[in-house]
């Protein structure tokens, strides 16, 4: 009973935690599903959407700097792909890939130019970052609120790819360009709304996130990009599914590890701090790699035929 | 009533199509047969605005299609059925049908000629809640005749629907583009089955290394001794 007492704290922490890399990582699968791309810009949006955040808040009521956030990161991730992607529609896959890093590399940079490389702290939001106590323990309402907040998120998603007419269309392109195109789908407005979707869910999950730490620099992204995509990678790329399910697993194992001497020196099992936390991110990486060796199409994911 | 005149067609240094003119007239059916290489897939592939054309011009009722987006060319009513069938193997037969119809916006319609596909390919009604790759090769040469009638075209396409299926199953896709056209739909067709199309067809055209050999109505290519000695097998 002590056992879950302890645990439980860190468990709820990190289903938030897990929330918020699930909302990452859902830009990383569908962007993966219909071009075959990892876009390693992902987690540098995420961090831009901090940083736009800080800069509005200081000027704006919280009220319009949020939603004007979310509609700037949304136009952000529309005009990468316009500008770096889509004109190699036609290139190898390489080379999307390294125009995705470039983007990446801009974006720290430009970070790094604006804000000195200085740690931002990022505007309270009231009500969300206000202090809460569940189940004896202590946390602002933003930790509880996330999981039901993605779950909600990832619910509306998969019904509209199941269900519109758009949805039906990203399924049609990310089986094969050509036949859709024949079928009068213009394949380059399906992808705009991909990473139209893609950013406003990084969006959210950014204001979700930084609300728990105390800042942003320019290379806040990374971090959390990497995670997600790991956690990407783990439930299969390119399934939604597959994706949310890894982001909430790695969340709740990074987070109990992190607390994981304090929980077994409350049971008897050490007698002091013997520095575990420090393998949280390491766990992550070590689960990635056993995964691309034992299963490399990861949870849920297809097994890549190739077209015939 | 489709024209091509003068067609030039490359891929990067390769000629694919070397000046090739032909007409499509309404309501008829017509076949290209030719070898491998011969340029049948390139010819339609440039029609539907897959592939881009080096010069020439191909008008359809008197408008220029070259340059137009391919999905412009679908909304002037020319469908094609690509080769290999490429249905879309992640979505259900419905989905798939509902799909050959993404261009329109007419519900009620859209309804209506689901049960008319399905009323010619009942085959299909029966699995039209399964996952389009688990269905057989025939069916599934069934549904990309079905998804691209969907969209109510003028014109059909059609890029050797007869590849890799049994005999039998051969004939009933016949039947079928048969009665397409009773129902007025134009049919332009590709085929390797040689014998098969010259029956059906009103015109034929014999496509040899990108330029247009023989023409004829298709009883006459049928004896001709040409014909046959390259592609009857007789």
């Amino acid at each position: 009973m002590d056992a879950l007492k302890t645990t439980l704290p860190y468990i709820i922490s990190g289903v938030s935690v897990g929330g918020q890399y699930a909302l990452i990582a859902i830009g990383y699968t569908m962007v993966y599903g219909i071009l075959r791309l990892i876009n390693f810009a992902h987690g540098d949006v995420f961090m831009v959407a901090g940083l736009m955040m800080v800069y509005l808040a200081a000027s704006l009521p919280l009220y319009l700097a949020i939603p004007l956030v979310i509609l700037l990161t949304v136009a952000l991730g529309f005009t990468i792909e316009r500008v770096a992607y889509k004109p190699l529609r036609t290139a190898p896959r390489m080379s999307v890939m390294i125009s995705a890093i470039g983007v990446s590399y801009l974006l720290q940079n430009l970070a790094l130019y604006i804000t000195g490389g200085l740690n931002k702290n990022y505007p309270a939001i009231p009500w969300i970052s206000d202090r809460i106590s569940i189940f004896g323990m202590e946390t602002s309402r933003v930790t509880v609120i996330t999981p039901f907040l993605t779950i909600i998120l990832v619910v509306a998603l998969v019904q509209l790819i199941n269900h519109t007419k758009i949805g039906m269309a990203m399924r049609a392109v990310s089986r094969d360009f050509e036949t859709s195109q024949l079928m009068g789908i213009q394949i380059n407005r399906v992808i705009s709304a991909t990473f139209i979707i893609g950013t406003f869910l990084a969006a959210v999950g950014s204001i979700l996130f930084f609300t728990n730490y105390p800042g942003v620099v320019p290379t806040s992204g990374a971090m959390p990009g990497l995670k997600a995509f790991v956690a990407a990678v783990f439930g299969g790329i390119g399934s939604i599914p597959g994706a949310v399910i890894g982001a909430f697993i790695i969340g709740i194992a990074e987070s109990v590890i992190k607390g994981l001497d304090t929980i077994l020196i409350v049971n008897g099992v050490i007698d002091e701090q013997i520095g575990l936390a420090t393998f949280s991110d390491a766990f992550t990486f070590v689960l990635l790699i056993i995964i691309l060796v034992f299963k490399p199409t990861g949870l849920f994911g297809e097994k890549s035929t190739d077209k015939v | 009533m489709l024209k091509i005149e003068n067609l030039h067609v490359s891929y990067g240094g390769i000629r694919a199509l070397r000046g090739i003119s032909l007409e499509v007239p309404d309501g008829k059916i017509v076949t290209l047969i030719g070898a491998n290489g011969a340029g049948k897939s390139t010819t339609l592939r440039t029609i539907s605005g897959l592939v881009k054309a080096d010069s020439g011009s191909i008008s359809y009722d008197g408008e220029e299609l070259l340059g137009m987006p391919i999905y412009k060319i679908l909304e002037k009513g020319i469908a094609m059925v690509p080769e290999g069938r490429r249905v879309f193997t992640n979505l259900t037969v419905r989905e798939n049908l509902k799909i050959g119809a993404y261009l329109r916006n007419d519900k009620a319609q859209i309804e209506k000629d689901l049960d008319w596909v399905y009323e010619l390919f009942p085959r299909l009604k029966e699995r039209d809640w399964q996952l389009a790759g688990t269905l057989s090769g025939g069916e599934q040469q069934m549904l990309a005749v079905a998804r691209a009638l969907m969209s109510k075209p003028k014109l059909i396409m059609m890029d050797e629907p007869s590849l890799g299926l049994a005999p039998l199953v051969v004939k009933g896709i016949f039947d079928i583009i048969r009665q397409i056209n009773d129902q007025g739909v134009t049919v332009l067709l590709i085929e390797q089955n040689a014998n098969m199309a010259l029956k059906i067809a009103d015109y034929a055209y014999v496509l040899e290394t990108g330029l247009i050999g023989l023409t004829g109505t298709g009883r006459e290519l049928l004896v001709n001794e040409d014909v046959k000695r390259a592609y009857l097998g007789s």
